[in-house]
């Protein structure tokens, strides 16, 4: 039977792929799919402890929210990118130093 | 094993098979595109999860929305020398150790925590739950939340602008 540890070890899995993808990638867009893959793994978490631990669908609302929230920062950080390939001609993430004083 | 739990196996291993593809992959565009078998699959989840309101809006909105911004976020900032991704393995190696480091650390947490499990129901279609929390408990981040994505798409209309197209003018 497939219980409550069996989803939290998978969105762990999940979410570490994301991290090791944020630390290592140098192409921000790849940055933002390690992102996209964090916050799938949270909401995984939260609506399986909803199913298992609580009572409602108050863990859907959450994980609901913040599949908005997550579609809101895509796309506002994509608009970001575009205007930083204007500037660079790259969005090679470590090499954009335009604030650094 | 029962038939619920292999096909459960099954769907984890192509969801964490395309991600690690999607983290792995040298080729931003096959990336692009494996990641929305990563979507699907959490989607999947949500099914064995009983949350079907949420699995039809991870389809809609991940493997829909966000997968074409992503790929137009690709397209957009292509280069073909750039499209090869590199992987230093000595800058690698920290990532690792972070990242199987969180990872041990969750995963002993979630065996040894005595979690206080109540036995799962089996609700019959969750949207009309949601639909009337929505309205009635949650309603102030609701409106909050509507908001917010009118602010989100203005904004960025507003970010994404050629500079010099000053509008008006």
């Amino acid at each position: 039977m497939i219980g409550l540890v069996h989803y939290l070890v998978f969105a762990g899995i999940l979410f570490c792929l994301g991290l090791f993808a944020v630390l290592t990638r140098r192409n921000a867009v790849t940055v933002l799919m390690g992102i996209e893959l964090m916050l799938n793994a949270g909401n995984v978490n939260l609506v399986a402890f909803n199913r298992f631990v609580g009572s409602g669908v108050n863990g859907q609302i959450f994980a609901l929210f913040i599949i908005v929230l997550a579609a809101a920062e895509a796309a506002v950080a994509l608009a970001i990118l575009l205007n930083i390939y204007r500037t660079y001609k790259h969005i090679t993430v470590d090499e954009i130093h335009l604030l650094r004083g | 094993m029962s038939f619920e739990a292999s096909i459960w196996y099954l769907v984890a291993l192509l969801t964490l098979g395309t991600g690690a593809y999607v983290v792995f992959t040298r080729n931003i565009v096959r990336a692009a595109f494996a990641l929305v078998f990563t979507f699907l699959g959490v989607a999947a989840m949500y099914v064995f999860l009983r949350a079907d309101f949420l699995a039809a809006a991870q389809l809609l909105i991940y493997g829909g929305g966000i997968t074409v911004l992503l790929l137009f976020g690709v397209m957009l900032t292509h280069r073909h020398e750039g499209m090869e991704l590199k992987l230093d393995p000595l800058k690698a190696l920290p990532a690792v150790a972070i990242a199987g480091g969180f990872f041990v650390a969750i995963w002993s947490a979630a065996r040894r925590a005595d979690w206080d499990l109540v036995a799962p129901v089996e609700p019959v279609g969750t949207s009309e739950a949601i639909g009337s929390a929505i309205m009635t408990t949650h309603l102030l981040p609701f409106e909050e939340i509507s908001v917010l994505l009118l602010v989100v798409l203005i904004g960025a209309l507003f970010v994404a602008r050629r500079s010099g197209e000053e509008e008006g003018s």
